[in-house]
Order: structure tokens, then sequence, then C-alpha cells
């Protein structure tokens, strides 16, 4: 045989295995879900840390005797596919999910910008989709219908952390309109949002910003922005840029021997700025959707330190939050359809909007727009290279450490 | 932007923290462009996975910092597995592009590019990984002056790195191969020199160059799909500098690094890779007034 006719052979292989498993997602006791997640370009850790969520609820229900509709039984699957990080190609499988996989409900994808893409889409389609990873308030001002997320907007990220500083400005000093505060975001809707929370607190508390730069999403050296934060000394600094911005950042201000007291990041946790850099991080503080030591409970995984004990023992690493609240957008959906009783999107898009339910993420509660209103977010700050949560005040395990550095 | 320039009014001092910094990722720079430069120059081929070599290479010492093996001493394990790959890749890909319209290697490098990403996500992971050195900074200026020390042993290593390849092109037999078969091919072969073979070699020298380089910066950050901004600017310091201009090469790398460190303090970050390209075109746009010019003269 050539060459040739072994790869013909091959490719006519795999189509019809990917028929094969097309058909098992037709399969009648089967509710399938689509969800583009990014397994590969800028986003593909959280592409897998999103995945690894969905596909543990996923498992947890149907290891649970999955989802009763009218007396009968049926598993849940998700139908994946690679949205490569690039908003155009979300948008392509959003239709292809819809209209050629016929998928009648969808999962999001991670980052507020491949929300952003996708949704119109869902809308017009009238599917709903319950998105875990996609914070940025812009989602919810345009009136979509189909859109529901468990997770807390992200222009609340850091609002503790400007708050902790406020209050603790004696320390340092200064009374609080004395404080000065500077700002690395990194240019996209998410961290965009972040900066526009960040300077609403500010205003609110009348505290200055010295320093308001915009990171490219290409950038790895940071070293521009801190010479400046050197020269101008501010109070508080807030990096917020993904991992890479969350690595850079802390990296570089121990290289650069940067001194501010309030330093605080989105992102840490999924970064590993604690395991990986210890010496670096520490005192920094981590903006966080949730952390296992909070008292959270529900049905489906128990509190959230079982979430987490569980989730080591399947995938290897410790959950970050993005895993946590991607496991709890699956909990949202297996609880509409119980309470729905059908698998008419319609219905389940109005019993998601009527979901009022504790999970080991937190209280799910979602409002007209279609945001988690009922879960704040936490604030941990790192010592001796764990994550301890320092706000707000009811989950504090200790009080936070804010001084000068060197 | 104006505040931005009081400051480097009022602190003097850090116009040369920036300069400094600029300086010494320029050097990172220089080299990806060095290989580029080699590449373009001998095979007329443009090579578009530069960055995914140096992120390679960046990978193979974040591993190895892990494994305990100092950053410095991977640069030649790096170097070393590159230029390994060079040679793989040269004879699977490379061979048949020689000779070819340029647009064929753009468009297979491009491949060879994509591949590699995919499987360095696959193999090592999405996440942005990171290189600590730790050996400290020196401290100038009442600390307003920082300079990292493993920067300017990355500085000094591309020196080195240079001064050798200019060396090696220069005074070696099989440097002068490369530069005869640069100059005329045809001439070279009937010499009895190998034409193949050193398209191969130049090819995995370039190869072993980046992952040196992608060693070397593995104290700023690696990712899989990291690699485009090394091309990039790879490329336009090429443009730049000139081909077959090894001395140019290094002006050029160490500018642009100047350059945007300034350009990204005064216009703030989100403007640094756009002053990029519009200092690209102003330059072009200068050249091509001057050549008209002299060709008016000869006229």
């Amino acid at each position: 045989m050539r060459p040739g006719k072994g790869l013909l052979a091959g490719i006519a292989g795999i189509v019809l295995a990917s028929f094969a498993a097309g058909s098992a997602l037709c399969a009648d006791n089967v509710i399938p879900i689509g969800a583009a997640v990014s397994l590969t370009g800028k986003y593909a850790l959280n592409g897998a840390n999103t995945k690894n969520g969905y596909d543990l609820a996923v498992r947890q229900i149907n290891d649970k005797g999955g989802i009763t509709i009218g007396g009968k039984p049926y598993r849940l699957e998700v139908l994946y596919y690679d949205d490569e990080s690039t908003p155009a190609r979300g948008t392509e499988l959003a239709e292809r999910l819809i209209e050629q996989d016929g998928v009648k409900f969808i999962l999001g994808p991670y980052s507020s910008g491949l929300t952003k893409a996708m949704l119109p889409i869902v809308e017009r389609h009238k599917v709903p989709m319950v998105e875990a990873n996609g914070a940025a308030r812009e989602l919810f001002t345009k009136g979509y219908r189909y859109i529901f997320a468990v997770l807390t907007t992200s222009d609340q990220y850091l609002t503790p952390a400007v708050d902790l500083a406020a209050q603790n400005a004696g320390k340092l000093g200064k009374k609080t309109e004395e404080l000065k505060l500077a700002m690395a975001m990194e240019n996209d809707p998410f961290a965009q949002d972040v900066r526009a929370g960040v300077l609403a607190d500010a205003q609110r508390l009348g505290i200055n910003c010295v320093i308001d730069d915009q990171l490219p999403p290409e950038l790895n050296d940071m070293s521009v922005t801190l010479t400046k934060v050197k020269a101008l000394k501010p109070d508080i600094l807030v990096v917020s840029g993904h991992e890479k911005g969350a690595l850079t950042a802390v990296k570089q201000i121990e290289a650069l021997r940067v001194d501010v007291p309030v330093i605080a990041m989105t992102h840490c946790d999924s970064a590993q700025l604690a395991e990986k850099m210890p010496r670096a991080s520490e005192n920094v503080f981590c903006a966080q959707q949730w952390h296992r030591s909070l008292k959270y409970k529900g049905d489906l995984f128990g509190s959230a330190e079982d979430f987490a004990t569980l989730f080591k023992k399947v995938y290897g690493y410790d959950a970050p939050y993005q895993a946590a609240q991607s496991a709890a957008a699956v909990y949202v959906f297996a609880d509409a359809f119980k309470r729905a009783q059908s698998l008419d999107p319609e219905k389940v898009r109005d019993a998601i909007a009527a979901t009022d339910l504790p999970t080991f993420f937190g209280p799910i509660k979602f409002d007209a727009s279609g945001k988690n209103i009922a879960k704040p977010m936490v604030l941990t700050q790192i010592v001796h290279g764990e994550y301890v949560v320092v706000a707000p005040e009811k989950w504090a395990a200790k009080e936070p450490v804010i001084q000068h550095r060197r | 932007m104006i505040g931005n320039l009081l400051i480097l009014h009022e602190a003097p001092a850090l116009a040369l923290q920036l300069a400094i910094d600029g300086i010494l990722i320029g050097a990172v720079f220089a080299l990806a462009a060095y290989g580029m430069a080699l590449v373009w120059g001998v095979t007329n081929i443009i090579n578009v996975a530069q960055g995914e070599f140096v992120m390679l290479g960046g990978f193979i010492a974040v591993i190895g910092a892990e494994h305990g093996i100092p950053v410095l001493l991977a640069v030649p394990l790096a170097a070393a597995c590159l230029y390994a790959l060079g040679w793989v890749l040269y004879y699977a890909v490379i061979v048949h592009l020689v000779g070819r319209d340029m647009f064929n290697s753009v468009l297979a490098t491009f491949g060879i590019a994509i591949v590699l990403q995919q499987l360095m996500a696959h193999v090592f992971g999405g996440a942005d990984r990171i290189a600590v050195a730790g050996l400290g900074s020196w401290f100038f200026l009442d600390g307003l002056v920082v300079v990292d020390k493993m920067k300017v042993l990355v500085f000094a290593a591309c020196i080195a790195l240079g001064v050798g390849l200019a060396l090696f092109l220069f005074r070696s037999r099989r440097g002068q191969a490369i530069r005869a078969v640069a100059q005329r091919p045809e001439a070279a072969s009937v010499l009895g020199i190998d034409t193949r073979k050193v398209y191969g070699l130049t090819f995995a020298l370039n190869a072993a160059i980046c992952g040196a380089a992608g060693a070397l910066a593995a104290t700023y950050t690696v990712h899989p799909y990291g690699g485009l901004s090394y091309t990039i600017r790879a490329f336009m310091i090429v443009v730049v500098a000139g081909l077959g201009n090894l001395a140019g090469v290094i002006w050029a790398a160490l500018g642009l690094g100047v350059a945007e460190s300034f350009a990204g303090f005064v216009l703030g970050p989100q403007y640094q890779i756009a002053f990029v390209f519009a200092l690209l075109v102003a330059i072009l746009v200068f050249r091509n007034w001057r050549l008209r010019r002299q060709r008016r003269y000869l006229a």
C-alpha cells in the first residue's frame, strides 16, 4: 500500500470514529451540553482548569445516578471543542455546537473576551448558557436573557484590597485621602473592568491614582511600569494580567526591590505564585472567587474542603477557583433540569433564572441580568507560601499584614 | 505623558535604569535576530518559527532549573538540543524549500511554528513558566538604579555568542564555506562544497543560537504561545540592520530595546509594540527617501 493510501485510510478511520462519538451523544438517555474551552493558545492553562471542573461535576452527577426527568434517568455529557483562545473561533464553535451538533444547553468558555464573543449567538438561538469564567460587567448590561454566571463580577475583585488599605492607612502613618494608588492592568475586557472597579473604589475613598498603565497581552517585562512605581512611591499597587501578569510582577517587584505596602493581584492561585515563588510573593494580596477554607456546603460535593480534596485526588493538583466555579456551573444546570422536569430550553432557562442553590462554591442566586449576586469575593494574603483568607471579616483567618516590604 | 517626561526630568537616574533595562533585553533580541539574518542570508529562507525555537530553549532552561540545573548551565544544553532539532527539521522540511520562492519558506516555517507550539503545549502544559536564577541584583544610586545580575550575564553571553559566531564565520573553514555558499552557491558547489550540508549547518546553527537565547530569556516568562513577539522583533531588527550585517544586528537590537523601554515609560506599556512598528515604518520611509536621493545623483 502506498503511504498516501494509508493516510486516507487513517483519515477515514478518524472520521468514522468521530461519527460514532457523535451518535453516543445523541443516545436518548443523555443530555448533551456543549462547551468551547481554550485547550490551546494563551488561555490553555485555565481552559484546562475549566474543563477539569466541568468534568468533575459531570462525573459526580452521573455517579450519583444522573438526573431523573419524568421518571426517566438521564446522564450528562459535555461535547467539547477547542476555541484556541481566540474570540473568532469561539463564535464559530458556538454556531457549530448549536446548529450542527444540535446542543440545547451551553457551558461557558474561559475568559470574559471569549464569553462576550459567544453571547450574541447563544442569545439568537435562545440556548441557555451557564458560564463560570466571564466576569466583566459588560456581559450583563446588554439585556441578554440566556446568560447566567455563577461568579462575582470583575469590578469587585480588588475592592476588599482597596478597602483594607484604606482601613489600615494609619499603620502607614497616613490618612486615607493621602494614600496613593498605582494600577497595571492588562488591555482586555476582564482586567479593564477590574480597573474600573478599583478606580470607583479609589474615588469613593478619596484615594489618589498616580499610575494607570495598561499592559499589552504580549508583554513579559514590567520593569517600565515598576520603574515608575519606584519613582512615585504609591501605597497600593494593583496588578491584573492573568497568570503572566502575576508571575512577571512578583518576580520583578523582588528583583527591582519595589517597596509598596499593599500589593494586590488577580490570578495568583492559578499562576501558583505561592507555590512557585513563596519568598517573592510573601504578603501579596490575592483576589479569589473561592477558597477551600470557606464554610460553604452543598448536596453535590459536600463542603468546599471536600471539593478541594476530591479535585486533588482526581487531577493531582490543588483546585484553583477557576475549576471550582466551573464545577458549580454544571451543578446549576443539573439543579435546573431537576426542577424544570423538562429538556425544553425555555423551561430550563426559567428554572435557571429561579435558582436559589447553596453549593460548595457558595450560594447561587441570579439577578435579572443573570449574574450571581449571592456570593462575595474573598481576599487572601500569601503567608509562608500559603493563601490565608483575610477578608471579608467573617471568614478572615488572620489579621492582614500591611507594612513596608523593606 | 507629559507627567512621565517630568518624572524623567526630575529623576534622571530612572532614565539610566530604562536604558540599562532596554540594553539588557535588546541583547536577547539580538541573538534571535542573528540567527534569522544568518538563515535568511545564506539560504534565502525567512524562518518565522524563530520565536518558537526561543521558547523551546526557554522551556529547557525552566525544566532544568526545576531539577536543580543552574540557568547558565542550561544554555549550552538548550543550544545542543535545538542544534539537533535544527538538523531534523532541515532534513524533514527545510531541504525542500531551498531555491524555491520565499513565500513557500514563510508558509512552511509558519507550519513548523504551529506544530512546535502545540507540541510544547502538550508536553509542558499551557502555564506561563519562569526560571528563577536567584543571583540577586546590584544596586546603584541609593537603590534607584537596579541591575539584575542575571540580565548582565545574559548580556555578556549574548555578546560572547555574537563574537563567537563572527569568529566562526570569518576564521573557520566551515564558516568560510557558509559565506561562500551565501555569496554564490553554484560556484561554491563547483569548488567541492556540499551546499546542502552547508544549508543544514546554517539552519541548525540558527536553531542552536535561538535555543541559547531562549534559555537566557527564561528569566522573563516562557509560554508555548509566547514566541511571536521574538519572531516579530527579530524580523524587524534584520530589516533595519540589513542582511549580512552582523554588527548592524547588534546595534539595531540594542537600539530597539532602549527605544521600547523609553516608549513604554513615556507613552505607556500599551503603546510599546505599536511604537516598534511605527519605528519600523519610519526607518523604511527614511531609507527609501535616502536611496531615491542617491539615485537622483546617479542619474
